[in-house]
């Protein structure tokens, strides 16, 4: 830990993947908590998988494999979206289509791009020392992209998100927003993407929402300590990664997990400990009741 | 309330509706009038419900047309408070009672930026409206089944609706809560027409000022040349229960 720190100090690349980490966390915190409280994780899989085709097209065609990857989370989001709302039967397999065949296109045009394959490991498991000023640059606008939308129309994607029959009574342009909040998703997938790569995504997406919402019962305060925690794991995932020479992302996405883990088992004791103090409480109200009647 | 010719409010005119497989509605004409409360019984699968979301404009009738407030559903949705028998909602959502209700008031006012203050003392007058003025800051996922109808009420009372429609209120919570519940709405039918949705005539009856019995298709007296001596005579009287060939309700 000392060695990062000192590193940290010295090393502008070690810098930037804090910045980059940090960003990361607005994303996973905001984003991750609707994907979390709308349970669409599996639709957020689907998004961050169809990712690579983006990529490896970008790649291949000798484009920016971000903007690659932008596009294609956009485009994944307003199809998965689609398929959603006009396909409620067969939603799942045909997302689980789309996820697979995304990631098929993804890695037959790597292959076929001369001098690349080593890329694929970095697109698929991320590389956070890897990010560039840039990057970092086009992270930010992402964020700010994100937070401008939620902070315009925080009701909307509230209601959408908890009861859409009801806010398709109140007026409220349910599939616009639907699918204006799979963008946003689809764009904090891209950033994270450049923290832990696509197939981890879904860790730094949804876990610290998940950890937050075992503690915290808004929205909003969700959001913050998702937030919080995101920094907390990206930032302790670079640390601890640095000395003993490990891939960060993986380091990071470990983290979350074990936290998510005791976090779940502590915060079941909590409500056994809670239910029981109840209880007790109630029984001891009634035995005052009965000695003073 | 609009003097000699008092408007329908809402107007079903031969209706019917499939949802794929046979017509779960058919043919249903159905006029009801400013201020009433009305009824709507019959068995499971009758057609009841589909027959709210037909008014809601949640769904398109294959013929016949719909008209509320004398427009299509969807142009005045907003006009109609409704109580689904379902809620969509997760029980577990991170959310507090008072902001379910104020979802209530989305579409009036600005579409940008926070809920204002007139939103905010709109929710509170009405959970103290529904006698659940101390529930505000409850998590949704706390509350017992009628304190979660009382909510839900709520959140139709707070969009000022002219109509309310309620599928089901009573479904899930004890009798005495039954008795509270409509004892709510028949004050709110001062000022609101009603129209709720159940399977048991003989405890609404007590209640509503007209019954109309629906499976499949609509049996129901009254159904036409609705003016005012009829509601005039309807007001005030013990309801008269909708004798009816069906056997299947009681």
């Amino acid at each position: 830990m000392a060695e990062f720190f000192q590193a940290l100090a010295s090393q502008p690349f070690l810098q930037t993947a804090l910045i980059a980490g940090l960003l990361a966390s607005l994303g996973c915190g905001v984003a991750g908590t609707f994907v979390v409280v709308k349970r669409i994780t599996f639709l957020a899989g689907g998004i961050a998988h169809s990712v690579l085709g983006g990529m490896g097209a970008a790649l291949y065609y000798g484009l920016d494999p971000l903007a690659g990857a932008l596009v294609a989370a956009v485009v994944s989001a307003l199809l998965i979206g689609w398929v959603r709302l006009a396909w409620r039967t067969q939603e799942d397999t045909l997302i689980g289509a789309l996820w697979a065949i995304g990631m098929a296109v993804g890695v037959l045009f790597i292959a076929k791009t001369p001098g690349y394959a080593s890329d694929l490991m970095s697109y698929l498991f991320g590389n956070i020392l890897l990010v560039s000023e840039r990057d970092l640059w086009v992270m930010l606008g992402l964020d700010a992209l994100l937070l401008l939308m939620v902070g315009l129309f925080f009701r909307q994607f509230l209601a959408v998100s908890f009861d859409e029959e009801h806010a398709r009574l109140r007026g409220v342009p349910v599939a616009l927003f639907y699918l204006l909040l799979l963008v946003l998703v689809a764009v904090t997938v891209v950033v994270l993407i450049q923290v832990v790569g696509l197939i981890l995504v879904i860790a730094l997406l949804t876990l610290p929402a998940a950890i937050a919402a075992h503690y915290v019962h808004s929205v909003g305060r969700m959001m913050l300590l998702a937030t919080l925690l995101g920094s907390v794991f990206t930032t302790s995932g670079l640390a601890l990664s640095y000395a003993p020479d490990l891939p960060a992302g993986p380091t990071m996405v470990l983290l979350a997990g074990a936290v998510y883990l005791a976090s779940a088992v502590l915060s079941r004791a909590l409500a056994g400990w809670r239910a029981r103090r109840s209880l007790a409480a109630s029984l001891v109200a009634r035995m005052d009741g009965g000695s003073h009647g | 309330m609009s003097g000699a010719h008092p408007a329908s409010v809402i107007e079903l005119a031969g209706v019917s509706f499939s949802y794929g497989a046979g017509l779960v509605v058919e043919g249903v004409d159905l006029r009801v009038a400013d201020g009433e409360f009305l009824g709507l019984v019959g068995p499971n699968a009758g057609g009841k419900s589909t027959l709210l979301k037909l008014i809601l404009g949640l769904l398109e009738p294959q013929t016949g047309s719909v008209r509320v407030l004398g427009r299509l559903p969807r142009e005045t949705r907003r006009s109609l408070g409704y109580v689904p028998q379902y809620p969509g909602f997760a029980r577990d959502f991170p959310i507090t009672a008072e902001q379910v209700v104020l979802m209530g008031r989305l579409g009036l006012g600005s579409a940008i930026g926070p809920y204002r203050r007139r939103d905010r003392e709109a929710a509170r007058r009405a959970l103290a409206e529904v006698e659940a003025g101390d529930l505000g800051g409850r998590q949704i996922g706390t509350l017992s089944g009628g304190q979660l109808q009382r909510v839900l009420l709520a959140r139709a009372l707070v969009g000022e609706p002219r109509i309310l429609l309620l599928d089901e209120p009573t479904a899930n919570i004890d009798q005495r809560m039954e008795g509270e519940i409509f004892d709510l709405l028949r004050t709110l039918n001062e000022r609101l027409t009603i129209v709720v949705v159940s399977h048991d005539v003989a405890f609404i009856s007590a209640y509503v000022t007209r019954v109309a019995c629906i499976n499949r298709t609509l049996v129901c007296h009254r159904t036409d040349a609705i003016d005012g001596a009829v509601i005039q005579a309807l007001y005030g009287e013990p309801v008269r229960m909708v004798s009816h060939a069906h056997g299947h309700v009681h």
